[in-house]
């Protein structure tokens, strides 16, 4: 087991006062909160927090941890001395950020594998009648996928009773119908599929949360999906047909004679699928011609002569 | 090695539950649900907290409303305007073009 430094993780040292440690709780919570952070490891940085300051807030804990003496280093092998608590009352906690069982392995050797926070309106999840607990995890699917459907591998990791009443943490894969017509941020339920229940209790909730991986070329919203499509100077002047790729395959458009560069053009429809079915939305972005050669650049240089436009007349130039 | 497929169910808006289930779900009074709508950060159908219907996606907010306010420490109306900016970032980053 590796011990843990809970002042290092909390970035304050040994002599801070509980206001101080109050404040780097707070000021580290918004940081890596996983409800707000966007930090790829937050939610891992949010528990060993937790952790840290559920022991250095309470005044008990602290005294005991810090009787452990100043020299260990994180990550260090760690085993309690045996009597390390002798003379320390715990009067059993009061207060937590967090879910306790969460916490480390060095945690729990010190502080006790039966820790169970009380306290607090809705700080327990777990109903009385043994229901399992309800677990979430997060799904990255192609917008493709919300078109025609997938099977994706989920691989979860989650804490476990053994028959001897242990707790274990068990690694499962799971395979998992992403449906059509699925959209950014929907849930899907698989029910059971949580902790088993105690007793004769129901099995927890799995809960999977579905994000669309960044696509190069198409954004969405809800149902409805944009692309920007780039088209010549002559094609938004005349008007033309283009082609225009979408998830479900190459689609002929019709730019309208007189588009000015982003104009936005629907497709009605061929969004994201469903009862409604969402839009496809084609925003026209107007590329320049290079001109690399004679020809071209007499091209540009009639038109300068020829045409009188001014494209900044809308600023008073 | 052949798996068995889970088929799951999609919790869009149109799945609805009362203020009841909600509170249960999320083991709570109905008083703090209640307060949750007064303060706009649910929505409920129905004129009588009766008949109030909620989207099963309050489900989920009500929950991070519970963990927002446990470890930052945010009364309701700062929960509030947490929610909304979030909402609103969220948004934006969608019609931001991705950077490759």
């Amino acid at each position: 087991m590796q011990f843990r430094d809970y002042y290092e993780i909390m970035g304050v040292n040994r002599e801070a006062t509980q206001d101080e440690v109050k404040r780097a709780y707070r000021k580290l919570a918004r940081k890596y909160h996983p409800d707000v952070s966007k930090e790829v490891d937050a939610e891992e940085k949010f528990k060993q927090l937790s952790e840290a300051y559920e022991v250095l807030k309470d005044p008990e804990k602290r005294a005991a941890y810090d009787q452990l003496g100043a020299n260990w280093k994180a990550g260090q092998e760690f085993r309690p001395p045996p009597d390390w608590d002798e003379g320390f009352e715990f009067s059993g906690g009061g207060f937590t950020g967090g879910d306790a069982s969460a916490f480390s392995e060095f945690f729990s050797s010190l502080f006790g594998e039966g820790f169970n926070p009380t306290g607090g309106q809705g700080r327990q999840y777990t109903s009385a009648h043994g229901r399992g607990e309800d677990h979430h995890a997060r799904v990255l699917i192609d917008i493709e996928d919300a078109y025609h459907g997938a099977t994706r591998q989920i691989s979860l990791r989650s804490p476990q009773i053994d028959d001897q009443g242990h707790v274990v943490t068990r690694d499962r894969t799971l395979s998992v119908k992403i449906p059509e017509g699925i959209r950014q941020g929907q849930r899907i339920r698989l029910a059971g599929q949580g902790s088993p229940g105690f007793g004769s209790g129901d099995a927890g909730d799995l809960y999977l949360e579905v994000e669309f991986n960044p696509h190069q070329i198409y954004r969405v919203d809800g149902r409805d999906v944009t692309i920007d499509l780039p088209v010549a100077p002559w094609e938004a002047v005349l008007g033309a047909r283009v082609k225009v790729p979408t998830p479900e395959g190459r689609v002929e458009l019709t730019v309208p004679p007189g588009s000015a560069a982003g104009k936005r053009l629907r497709l009605k429809g061929r969004g994201i699928p469903g009862r409604p079915a969402g839009d496809l939305y084609v925003v026209l972005q107007v590329a320049l011609p290079p001109a690399e050669d004679d020809a071209a650049k007499a091209m540009y240089e009639k038109m300068a002569d020829e045409m009188k436009f001014n494209p900044r007349a809308g600023l008073g130039v | 090695m052949v798996k068995e497929i889970l088929i799951g169910v999609i919790l869009a808006d149109e799945l609805t539950m009362t203020l009841a289930e909600l509170s249960r779900l999320c083991s709570v009074d109905a008083d703090w649900i209640i307060q949750l709508v007064d303060e706009g950060i649910l929505e409920a159908d129905g004129s009588n907290t009766i008949y109030w219907r909620f989207s099963c996606l309050s489900l989920f907010r009500a929950r991070r409303v519970q963990r927002l306010q446990r470890d930052l420490g945010i009364n309701l109306s700062g929960v509030a305007l947490v929610l909304t900016l979030q909402d609103e970032i969220e948004r934006l980053r969608r019609l931001v073009p991705p950077v490759f």
